[in-house]
């Protein structure tokens, strides 16, 4: 299994806040490129490489540029997601303040892929030491005419601004992250209409992830044929993927898009140390599923992913080995949840807080198998009635968690049930 | 137009319909909670999610388009089941009192489980909010019993552009407080209760101040009541009657069969204020004094202003509201006239406003040397009040206001609607200025539910320049214009509540489309009326004659005007 270095490839190699550094080694060459190309070209292009979203959702950006390409208005916006809220995660991070012309580049192609002169990097709250750095990087590249005025003596002009986060887990998407650039409360608004069509100020609005955006310099430059030779059959290029928990080597690591997860752990990671063994492993973040130590041998292709039950999320890797309880674990996952529901809706506003009570439940006893129904029906109501992504996803790392590891749960039930038997004796 | 179907109908709808809409017009009924119909859509409920064929969620249809060919359920099993499983997570954070719960009978969340017909057992334990409000003398704030559905502040923020209310706290312990986390009595609230009228729940209620009513009447008081024009349109409503059903007669014999010992008519009253205003106007005009003039009958506009706009205090009218007009004249001129010593009297006012009961409290409020007004009751509580005595008011007799205080003019009808003020100023204002008689009394331009009403009305050569807002948001673009000095108005009316007082906060809970029938009534009722102008009232000249002087004279100075405050300090801290 070998590295490569395409997102990664100026990281500790070049002053990050020089863009003439940046373009010594090939920078902004995408960005001229598509200057002398039509809108439809340039999509067409990313279109072309099947670039999908590395925020989480995956969805193909070709199709959003596309989008936000069509819709009519004098002022679009691109934005670039830096929320990163995911625990554990910090792959944004690293591209954030070791290479931020590339996120500069592949918002500056986007916007000349939509029609917009104006960009914003929302900057989660956690990261204001990366401020100054993205402020100089900013001010040099207008400098050496990469943003600004009449970019590289052309027509286009476009700039980025920064705006701090909001401090929420929830402001990462992308809704939510609108309403706060706009002073109100982080909360997620109802689709449609999409930000692409009504986003920032009404106005239609690209979201793109800062991995995502690290990418379409590249492709632009080298060409969509050039990203298709990485990667498997239905998802190209290369991917950063953050690997957590109880691993030897924790830390961002870039490899093609399909790399074998068990790889990752055992060769990226180092594998597990001090002699322990593994328990589980939650692919996706918070929200992703939980696996047991049979199912890992599985390529990290979001295709493959999904087709599994899980999302490859952000690109997270987080190993549990085995003096972990899984039952802890699931409560864990579920007290993040009530902590960053944003409250907005019912289903994920109370039903957060039931599931946890439930899972409780399990370890104190109170829990049954009617508790159990309980749960996966609640689990149904939160996926398909809840407003966004967050409250959607929960039932993912429950339902997951419940079925990997179904024996240990039905072994707590089985006590529970007959403790509860005992107790009812006792009281008669 | 789109094609779609709606469980097995197909039906033909406009583009940009939503789901909702367009199942009502196939007559189905989908469940909703935190839709109100004049208000922006929030989905934040869910509960009136629905199908929609080849979509892997299930969709809220008051937010979602439909599209060409689209193929929706609205009542499978496992839409169903979502729903109810949505319900309960409601329900078991809910204060679940509805035996003595104001709202029992005229609940959305009651009706919603009846319709769904919820019957089986909460799986969760009950949680409750985060306690009760009560520091407001306008608004009850029930935190227990909110279902957080937001339509209390978006008419805050949105409508009025208060924005006292606001959401705090995430996820499961959020919660609808005021800002700051201030009391409400101490936030900006303008005690309007618009929010009382958007909540579909008994999280936010008028402060019930019934109880001290009856006190004075088992104490043997002499309790006298005053009615205001808005009261003769919503009370029959307010009682199970059709909105806009208009009526006095019954009102009267109703309230004395409560227990009240007299019962006037605050449209006399409001003549009084017509006659003050105008000439406060004519004197404005004449010598050079701050315009425009803006109207002072509305408390929550009062407050507001002085809250927002401090430095634009002279602009209001110094004249009192009627109310408390006739407050200070029922513990001034009629003990003279009854023989009831002041101290003996219990003035209570019946009226379509929660901010009244903040406004008969404030300390300017005691010309007679007494609080002038005891308590204000709103309709909602003289409904209870009625109900309560087991009173039938669909067959109760005719009985006529009490005098002295028992005629009042068409003018003082319109006073219930936005514009009315207004128009009832213009129609003394062009006598009193051109000494001749006003051949068509209605003025069409300012009446009607527009936001921002504008007209000019020519005075044998004066030209008055006149503009109406209701709804505190509206009043805040003028009076950021008059601020501005953009405004080249010689006279402003505003009213806090959207619609005028029949819009107000104490009312039967409205929409737009009961306000149009509750408007229609306003304009049948004062066409019906002999005297349509303030100043041919001969009670209103009577009483100038015996007892107040002349407009604007001393008497009337003491009794009949009042003084405002810089509460901008509200702000801080
Ligand atoms: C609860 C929640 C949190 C999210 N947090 C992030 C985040 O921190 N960073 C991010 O890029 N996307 C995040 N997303 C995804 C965004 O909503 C959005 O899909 C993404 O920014 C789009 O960019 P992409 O298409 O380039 O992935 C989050 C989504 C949800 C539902
Ligand atoms: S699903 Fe959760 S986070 Fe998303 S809007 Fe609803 S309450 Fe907020
Ligand atoms: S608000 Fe409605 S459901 Fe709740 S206690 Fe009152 S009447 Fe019952
Ligand atoms: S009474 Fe009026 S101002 Fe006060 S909170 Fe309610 S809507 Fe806002
Ligand atoms: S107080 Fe009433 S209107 Fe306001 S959010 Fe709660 S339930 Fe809704």
């Amino acid at each position: 299994m070998e590295e490569v270095r395409v997102l990664l490839r100026n990281v500790d190699r070049i002053n990050p806040v020089s863009a003439v550094d940046y373009m010594n080694e090939g920078g902004y060459e995408g960005l001229k490129k598509s200057l002398w190309m039509s809108e439809l070209d340039i999509i067409h292009e990313i279109t072309e490489s099947t670039l999908r979203g590395r925020g989480g959702a995956g969805f193909p950006t070709g199709i959003k540029l596309s989008h936000a390409h069509n819709a009519r208005s004098k002022n679009k916006f691109v934005l670039c997601n830096a929320d990163e809220g995911e625990p554990g995660t910090n792959k944004d991070r690293i591209l954030l303040s070791k290479d931020p012309n590339s996120i500069f580049e592949g918002m500056a192609i986007a916007a000349r892929a939509i029609g917009a002169d104006k960009g914003y990097i929302y900057l989660r709250a956690e990261y204001p030491y990366i401020v100054p750095i993205l402020e100089q990087a900013l001010e040099n590249a207008r400098e050496a005419g990469c943003l600004g005025d009449n970019i590289f003596g052309s027509e286009f002009s476009f700039d980025i601004e920064i705006r701090p986060g909001g401090g929420a887990y929830v402001c990462g998407e992308e809704s939510a992250m609108i309403e706060s650039m706009e002073g109100k409360r982080g909360e997620p608004r109802f689709r449609p209409p999409y930000p692409t069509v009504q986003g920032l100020f009404q106005e239609p609005t690209a979201v793109f992830n800062v991995e995502t955006l690290a990418n379409i310099g590249p492709i632009m430059y080298r060409g969509a044929d050039w990203y298709k030779t990485m990667g498997t059959k239905k998802s190209h290029g290369t991917k950063l993927y953050t690997i957590s928990g109880n691993v030897r080597n924790k830390g961002v690591y870039e490899y093609e898009v399909g790399v074998n997860l068990k790889d990752l752990i055992y060769e990226a990671g180092g594998g597990i140390p001090d002699g322990r063994k593994l328990l589980a492993v939650q692919t996706g973040g918070t929200a992703g599923a939980i696996i047991n130590k049979h199912q890992i041998n599985m390529p990290m292709d979001p295709a493959y992913v999904a087709d599994s039950g899980g999302s490859m999320g952000a690109g997270d890797v987080l190993v549990i080995d085995n003096t972990n309880d899984i039952v802890d674990i699931l409560d864990n996952v579920l007290s993040f949840f009530v902590h960053e529901s944003c409250g907005k809706c019912t289903p994920c506003r109370e039903g957060s807080m039931r599931l946890y009570q439930l899972a409780s439940g399990i370890i104190d006893g109170t829990t049954t198998s009617e508790g159990m129904e309980n749960i996966r029906e609640l689990c149904e109501t939160m996926r398909l009635a809840s407003l966004c992504g967050l409250g959607q996803s929960v039932p993912i790392p429950v339902l997951s968690c419940l079925d990997n590891f179904r024996e240990i749960f039905d072994e707590y039930i089985v006590r529970n049930e007959k403790n509860k038997k005992i107790a009812a004796g006792g009281a008669k | 137009m789109v094609q779609i179907v709606i469980d097995g109908q197909e039906t033909e709808v406009e583009v940009g319909t939503t789901i909702l809409e367009a199942a009502k017009k196939v007559g189905v009924k989908i469940p909703t909670l935190c839709h109100h119909p004049d208000q922006a859509v929030k989905a934040n409920c869910r509960i009136c999610v629905v199908e929609i064929e080849g979509q892997k969620l299930l969709q809220p249809s008051c937010s979602f388009p439909v599209w060409e060919g689209m193929v929706v359920r609205t009542n499978t099993p496992k839409v169903q089941r979502v729903r109810s499983n949505v319900l309960e997570l409601i329900l078991a954070h809910h204060a679940q009192e509805c035996l003595f719960c104001s709202r029992n009978g005229n609940c959305e969340l009651q009706e919603v489980t009846q319709d769904m017909h919820f019957t089986r057992e909460v799986r969760y334990t009950n949680e409750t909010r985060h306690g009760k409000d009560e520091s407001s003398p306008s608004v009850v704030r029930d935190t227990n019993k909110c279902i957080l559905c937001g339509r209390c502040s978006y008419v805050c923020d949105k409508i009025q552009s208060v924005g006292a209310l606001c959401k705090e706290g995430r996820g499961f312990s959020t919660k609808l407080s005021s800002a700051y986390g201030k009391d409400l009595a101490d936030s900006t609230c303008t005690n309007c209760g618009q929010c009382i009228q958007a909540c579909p729940v008994g999280a936010l209620t008028i402060h019930d101040d019934t109880e001290h009513v009856y006190e004075a009447m088992e104490a043997g008081k002499h309790v006298i009541a005053q009615v205001a024009p808005a009261v003769r349109i919503t009370i029959a409503e307010a009682l199970g009657e059709n909105p806009g059903t208009v009526n006095k007669g019954r009102l009267v014999t109703a309230m004395k069969r409560v227990g009240f010992d007299k019962v006037f008519d605050t449209d006399f009253s409001a003549d009084l204020t017509i006659m003050e205003e105008g000439h406060e106007l004519l004197n404005r005009l004449q010598n050079g004094g701050t315009l425009p003039m803006v109207t002072s009958c509305c408390p929550a506009w009062i407050k507001f202003c002085e809250t927002s706009f401090p430095e634009e205090l002279p602009h209001l009218s110094t004249c009192k509201s009627p109310q408390q007009m006739f407050g200070a004249l029922l513990k001034t001129w009629y003990p003279e006239r009854s023989g009831v010593y002041p101290k003996d009297i219990y003035s209570v006012s019946i009226m379509p406003c929660t901010a009244k009961k903040f406004e008969c409290v404030r300390p300017e409020m005691n010309s007679s040397g007494y609080q002038d007004v005891d308590k204000v009751i709103t309709v909602q509580e003289l409904a209870n009040m009625i109900c309560a005595a087991g009173i039938n008011f669909a067959d109760l007799p005719e009985t006529e206001f009490d005098s002295p205080f028992g005629l009042g003019t068409g003018a003082g009808e319109i006073f219930g609607a936005t514009g009315g003020v207004m128009e009832a100023a213009l129609r003394t204002v062009y006598e009193v200025v051109t000494g001749e008689e006003l051949e068509d009394v209605d003025f069409n331009a300012v009446r009607g539910f527009e936001g921002i009403k504008e007209a000019s009305v020519d005075l044998k050569g004066i030209e008055v320049k006149v503009a109406i807002a209701h709804g505190l948001g509206n009043a805040r673009k003028l009076m950021n214009a008059v601020k501005a000095g953009e405004a080249d108005y010689h006279f402003i009316e505003v009213m806090a509540c959207p619609g005028g007082c029949i819009g107000g906060g104490g009312n039967p809970i409205k929409n737009w489309k009961k306000m149009e029938k509750r408007l229609e009534g306003v304009y049948a009722e004062d066409k019906k009326l002999p005297i349509r102008k303030s100043h041919e009232n001969p009670y209103i000249q009577k009483i100038y004659n015996d007892f107040l002087g002349e407009p604007l004279g001393e008497q009337s100075h003491k009794l009949l005007h009042t003084t405002y405050i810089d509460r901008s300090d509200i702000f801080k801290s």
